[in-house]
This record gives C-alpha cells, structure tokens and sequence, in this order.
C-alpha cells in the first residue's frame, strides 16, 4: 500500500495505470463510511463505487499538479459523504430510514473469531449492532463528524476538510456525537440472556423482507 | 468551546471496530466504469448463444465460445483487461443489443473501441450504415470512406471487428459477389445471419457466380446494388441486370442515391 502522497504522484503521472491501487488501498474505507451513514449495504455499495469512479472522472479533468498535491484520504472520505447525503435525500422523500439491516449487518459481517469464549463475540456483535444503529440516530452532521473522526480515523483537520466545516465546529460535532452515542448506549436494553442474538436476528428478517 | 477533551477509550475503539472490508463487487465495478476491467455475459444471437463483454465506455467485445471461461481467456489474450463474468448486461444495454439484432439501426451501442486505429473505426462505422438485410461490396466501403484503393485494408479490417453483429461486418462481401470470410464461424455461420436478417444468400450467390453485380428497373433506370431495398422492390418483367456499372451508365442508367452503388476496381 503506498502512502498517500506516494500515491498521488503515482496517479499525477498516469491516472489510468495507478488508479487500480487507489481502489485496492480505499474501497474498504469508502464502502465503510457509506454504510455507516446510510445503514444500508446495496446503497453503501452503490456509493462506494460511484465515489471511486467519480474520483477517477476528476482526476482526469485535474492538471497533474492538482493530482499530485491531492490529500487523497479526506478528499474521497468527502466525496463519498457528498453522495452519501444526496441518496439519504432521496430516501428520505420516499422512506424512513431501514433500520433494521444495519442491525441484522453490524451483527453478522463480523468474522468471529473462534478462540473467544461465545459471552465475548456475543458481547462484540451486540455492541456492534447498537453502535452501528445508535450512529443512524445521531443527526447527519454530527454522524457524519463522528463517522470520518472515529471510525475512519481520519485526523480532526482532515475531518474538518472533507467535511468543509471549520475544526472547532467538528471537534464540537464530534464531542456531542461520542456523548450521544454513550447515552443511547447505556440506555439501550441490556443485552439479553437468554435469547442469542442471531436467533433474534432471525425473527427480524421476516420483517426485513416484508419493508423491501 | 471549552476545551472539550472528552474521550472515551472504549466507545472509540468500538467505533473502530464498525471497520468493514467492501465486497468486491464495489472495487471491480469502478475499474469497470472507469474502462479498466470488464464484465461479460452471454447473449442469444442468430448464431446461437454468443457472449458480450462491456464496460463504462461501451461494448468491448462480442463473440462466439465453448463456455464463459473460454471467452474470458480470448478476452485476455486480446484486449489484456481482466475481466469477469455477469448474469446478464445491464438492462439498457441488453435491451439495446436485442434491437440492435432485429434490424434497429437507429438504437444507439456505444462502443469501446481504444487501441484499434482510426481507419479501422471508420470501416466498421461505414458497416453500420448497411440496412439489415441488404450486403454491399469490401469495395464498396473503401469508396465510401474515401479510400477507394483501400479495399484489401477494409476486409483485413472488418475480419478484426472486435464486436460482430453488433456492427454487422456480416453485410459486407466479397466484391465479386461472394459471401466471403466471417470471424464469427466461417461463411456458413454468414450466410445464416444473412438468412436470419432475411436475405436469400443461395440466390444472391447464384446471380453473383453468374457474372451479375448490379441490378437496375427499365421504369426508372436507376441501377442499384442487387440486395438494396430499391432494387427488390422491381418487379421480375421490369428488372435488368448489369455485369459492371460501367455497362449500366451506358445503358442510360443512374446509380441509386440510397445504396450508391460503386465500380470495383479488378472485380467486376
């Protein structure tokens, strides 16, 4: 994996020939702060893929100087959010937001991981299930903040750029989105005992498939 | 803002964790919207099932193969692109190619054609220009693109049409009347697109091994390529036919402004 800069001038000299690495280092990123906004993989899919080939589009219009001095991880994460909030306009005229694939998706993308005593993957998924649904419930900005900041990992100045926000409006955007997300979380319903969670999960996808 | 150095360890590193690896469907299909890579998937044509590769530029690739990994190794050999296999055409496109084969040339393909040269593209968008159902000379397309001299260089070019039927390099023959060579099976495999687009191949190859190449009305005295629509609708008392266009002009015939049939240097 090259480091961004390196990358940069590698699709500054030739975009066609490097850009097939940029999508090896960024799909994962990309497909990830999709579905973390939307909640919805078939969307987060679409999004991902349309972000690279927008990305590629650009770069072939860009001088190569632009190219090259591009900070690659905010710049797509930008893109990305920027298509992300044009579907979420459109579903939102026509649905409210599904909120139960990214439940069942938070709980059942992890691999488990065998070794760990079943308490502790259970414990894993089901905290992986609120977050993910606690995030959908946080609103768009802040979502979006705490979305690039923590889950990405991309610096608060680099948050800051994609999201074309000034630092103190993201550091404050994030700060309420952690506590948001600490509230939900400890509100939400223990985690039961007795039922496994994929055998709740089962039920729910009869109900998944009557909302498509 | 006060200095809100609010962390929390944990919710951080859960956050972390929301991490996911995208399917592949998301990286292959950028590559393949930005001409990259391509996706292939098997069409019904007059041939039988044929397969079709595409990617966001266009169609790429038709062709005929034993299965779909015989066609992706052809693919490879000669475009170099990696490809992989689809269901089925996106619904435009395979709505696109099917009127395409039913004889609508007004319905837009567009096509992939890097790497090939510009006289190559402008042969085969000549092709597209013949009705289905009707044939022109090799010679015909070299006059008509300017190169009449070019007539070797024409049928070399149609034998490399990386998308037959799609642009139907089929309706064009020898210039001595002849079906000719077909990438796609042979001249058996021609003369059934040709039937299949309606066209009598046993008859046309009749009249062309009996020495005629044009055919003209004793009403209108036009004189017409033999399969022009123009010329099939003269009926049998009316119809005359030529060896050469030189013997129709003089005849007092004029070439048809639908078919513009042409002389074909050393062939007529």
């Amino acid at each position: 994996m090259d480091t961004d800069p390196a990358l940069a001038a590698r699709l500054a000299r030739d975009v066609e020939a490097a850009f097939p690495s940029l999508v090896a280092d960024h799909q994962d990123r990309l497909y990830t702060i999709a579905l973390r906004l939307l909640g919805d993989r078939r969307d987060a899919e679409e999004v991902a893929q349309d972000a690279l080939v927008r990305a590629f589009r650009a770069m072939r219009g860009y001088p190569r100087e632009r190219v090259a001095t591009l900070r690659l991880r905010p710049w797509l994460a930008s893109i990305t959010v920027n298509l992300a909030r044009n579907r979420r306009r459109r579903h939102d005229d026509r649905q409210p937001p599904n909120q139960l694939e990214p439940m069942l998706d938070a709980g059942f993308d992890l691999a488990a991981d065998g070794r760990s005593a079943p308490a502790t993957t259970l414990d894993r998924r089901e905290t992986k299930r609120e977050l993910a649904t606690a995030l959908l419930t946080l609103t768009p900005a802040v979502r979006a903040a705490v979305v690039l900041r923590h889950v990405d990992g991309l610096s608060v100045a680099e948050t800051a750029e994609a999201l074309g926000r000034p630092e103190g409006t993201v550091k404050a955007q994030v700060f309420r989105g952690l506590r948001e997300l600490r509230a939900a979380l400890d509100t939400a319903p223990e985690a039961p005992t007795t039922t496994p969670s994929h055998m709740r999960a089962a039920r729910l996808v009869p109900a998944l498939e009557a909302i498509r | 803002m006060t200095t809100e150095t609010f962390t929390d360890p944990r919710l951080e590193a859960s956050l972390r964790d929301l991490r996911v690896a995208a399917p592949p469907a998301v990286g292959f299909g950028a590559l393949v919207e930005a001409g990259l890579a391509d996706r292939y998937a098997p069409i019904d044509t007059p041939l039988g099932r044929a397969f079709v590769a595409w990617n966001g530029r266009g169609v790429s690739w038709v062709g005929m193969a034993d299965d779909g990994a015989a066609f992706a190794r052809r693919f490879g050999e000669e475009v170099g692109r990696p490809i992989e296999s689809a269901h089925a055409p996106p619904e435009r496109l395979a709505s696109a190619i099917r009127r395409r084969l039913d004889g609508d040339r007004r319905v837009r393909i567009p096509l992939d054609l890097r790497g090939h040269t510009p006289f190559e593209v402008m042969v085969w968008m000549k092709a597209l220009e013949i009705p289905r159902g009707e044939v022109r000379p090799y010679g015909w397309i070299a006059a008509e693109i300017g190169r009449p001299k070019a007539v070797r260089a024409v049928g070399s070019a149609l034998a490399h049409n990386p998308v037959p039927l799609v642009v139907p390099c089929h309706r064009v023959v020898r210039s001595d009347g002849l079906i000719g060579q077909y990438s796609m099976g042979g001249a058996d495999a021609k003369r059934r697109v040709l039937a299949a687009e309606g066209l009598d191949t046993r008859a046309l190859e009749a009249e062309a091994s009996a020495g005629i190449r044009f055919t003209g009305s004793d009403t209108t005295h036009i004189v017409c390529n033999p399969t022009c629509r123009d010329a099939r609708r003269v009926t049998p008392q009316h119809r005359v036919t030529f060896p050469s266009l030189a013997a129709a002009r003089s005849a007092g015939y004029r070439p048809c402004l639908h078919c513009r049939p042409v002389s074909v240097a050393g062939a007529a």
